[in-house]
């Protein structure tokens, strides 16, 4: 095979722009840059713990079913930890936001890594709701049934139907999850190529300009 | 911005570097959330307030639900008089000229006189004055029907829902089926027939939650944990636990002018509409705020960043 016939691969591209955006030194970097020396900087991961513990506990779950954990200690205690993931999910995520939002971290040709990041924000709120929907308890009866008139009064309640038990457990437990899966990844793979944004004033020296 | 700075920005980090174990990192972090999580767990556990069923609302509330099938017989619940995607009994809310439900469409039917009372009541075996009621119900016409329920509906609204007081008068067979129907639910029978609609596989409970919220039996319970929208419901949570307070903004505006008086036009009536635009609105800002002018500045004016990076800007002498 021919290096011009190589070049036209689409595999050979996604391997080349790969290896030159995202070499493995990149992606597990052993070394950060002094400036990552802040409280702020563990919310990304504790977020991603948190999901973690959601996703895990959200199988456990899907498995066993509604009655199971209703009906017994183990099942209510996995039901709590689920729960629980959620919430310390959004609040780590939450500052983690704030946080990147007065760094101005989209700085330095970030966009992406910041749009993916509120993506992820938005599409979790989205996923959290539906949650609220298949707790299959007195809550989740009400939240369907109030939700409803927004949805509807819209239009979007034609096809996306909060009372719909069936149709919100697969957006909740499949669709959603996915969805959220693959922003995140892509989100902590812009992360690791563009690496962490650096103060807003360090190259201020460089570029001539008083502080 | 210039481009100069935004190179400098994106390029390879040329500075001082510390030693960094992101794996070590990740890995402790999953054993700190597990640990307080599973802690929290273990002291607090979590909601589940039982759901409402059928059986309990006619136990716990028989006027109340007697009331509602009458209405659900007279079309005038407010499922009744929904519109899209319901039904065709309203023009819906509106966005001003817009009426979007309405655009889309009845995509949902719901016949509240026969998928909440007749359907269900014909799935079991019933005494005979609920079976009479019904051969009679059933072989009326659409227009007579109408007239009965109506004026039941009427008769006992001006009583207070007190059947011992309701007048005689031109009212069919409806209260036999009303009372058939409450019967029916107080036995436990009414929350399967009106998933399942004569069907064996059925996942959809859009029938039973507009009936269920029909009444006030449901809207009163809601009242009584504090999840109503007027009182910032949408991010409470039954006892006392934390709800979805993510969702704070979003329940913010239902609790102000115009949104918040249901009687003013356009806004307040269409609350639910505008509210959902806001917030479609904001979310999209969210998620480009860095091409918002003068948002995409207040880092650089509001200097909490010297906060975050304290060590370097006092280091390298910023």
């Amino acid at each position: 095979m021919s290096t011009s016939t190589e070049k036209e691969m689409w595999v050979t591209k996604l391997r080349k722009g790969w290896q030159k955006n995202l070499p493995v030194e990149k992606l597990l970097p052993d070394t950060q840059p002094a400036y990552v020396a802040s409280w702020i900087y563990l919310f990304g991961v504790a977020t991603l713990a948190s999901l973690g513990l959601i996703i895990a506990t959200g199988l456990w779950l899907s498995f066993e079913g509604a009655s199971w954990y209703h009906g017994s200690n183990v099942g209510h205690f996995v039901n709590s930890l689920h729960f629980w993931s959620v919430q310390f999910f959004f609040v780590f995520m939450v500052v983690h936001l704030w946080g990147k939002f007065w760094m101005a971290a989209w700085r330095g040709r970030r966009m992406l890594t910041w749009i993916t990041g509120a993506l992820a924000f938005v599409g979790s709120i989205a996923t959290a709701f539906t949650g609220y929907l298949v707790q299959s308890n007195f809550d989740s009866q009400w939240i369907s049934y109030e939700a409803k008139d927004g949805f509807n009064s819209v239009g979007i309640g034609s096809r996306f139907t909060v009372t719909n038990f069936g149709q919100m457990l697969l957006l909740h437990v499949a669709f959603l999850p996915v969805i959220i899966g693959i922003i995140t990844l892509i989100h902590v793979l812009l992360v690791r190529a563009k690496g962490v944004v650096p103060p807003i004033d360090a190259f201020n020296k460089e570029l001539g300009e008083r502080k | 911005m210039s481009d100069r700075r935004a190179e400098l920005e994106s390029a390879p980090w040329g500075g001082r570097t510390r030693r960094y174990d992101l794996i070590k990192e990740g890995v402790v972090a999953v054993v700190i959330v597990a640990i307080v999580v599973a802690a929290l767990s273990t002291l607090f556990g979590s909601p589940d307030e039982k759901q409402v069923t059928f059986k309990e609302w006619a136990t716990a509330a028989p006027a109340d639900f007697y009331a509602t099938s009458v209405q659900e017989l007279a079309g005038s619940s407010g499922t009744g008089g929904y519109g899209a995607p319901y039904n065709k009994a309203s023009d819906g809310v509106n966005l001003g000229p817009l009426y979007l439900a309405k655009l889309l469409g009845v995509t949902h039917p719901v016949d509240t006189v026969n998928d909440f009372v007749i359907t269900p009541l014909t799935t079991v075996s019933n005494a005979a004055p609920v079976a009479d009621a019904l051969k009679t119900w059933q072989a009326s016409d659409a227009k007579t029907q109408s007239t009965w329920a109506t004026n039941y509906d009427n008769a006992l609204t001006k009583v207070n829902q007190d059947q011992a007081k309701v007048p005689a008068g031109n009212y069919g067979p409806v209260p036999e089926l009303a009372a058939g129907l409450l019967t029916m639910a107080q036995a436990g029978s009414l929350d399967g027939a009106l998933l399942s609609q004569g069907n064996y596989f059925q996942t959809d409970n859009t029938k039973q939650t507009l009936f269920l919220g029909d009444g006030s039996y449901f809207n009163d319970k809601s009242t009584a944990s504090n999840l109503q929208g007027s009182t910032w419901g949408m991010m409470n949570e039954t006892g006392r636990y934390p709800g979805q307070a993510w969702l704070w903004l979003y329940s913010f505006w239902y609790q102000i002018p115009p949104f918040n008086n249901g009687d003013s036009h356009p806004f307040g009536a269409n609350a639910d509409a505008w509210i959902m635009v806001i917030m479609g609105a904001l979310s999209l800002g969210l998620i480009i705020m860095p091409l918002i002018p003068i948002v995409n500045k207040l880092p650089y004016k509001i200097k909490i960043h010297r906060l975050v990076w304290k060590n370097y800007y006092q280091e390298e002498n910023l």
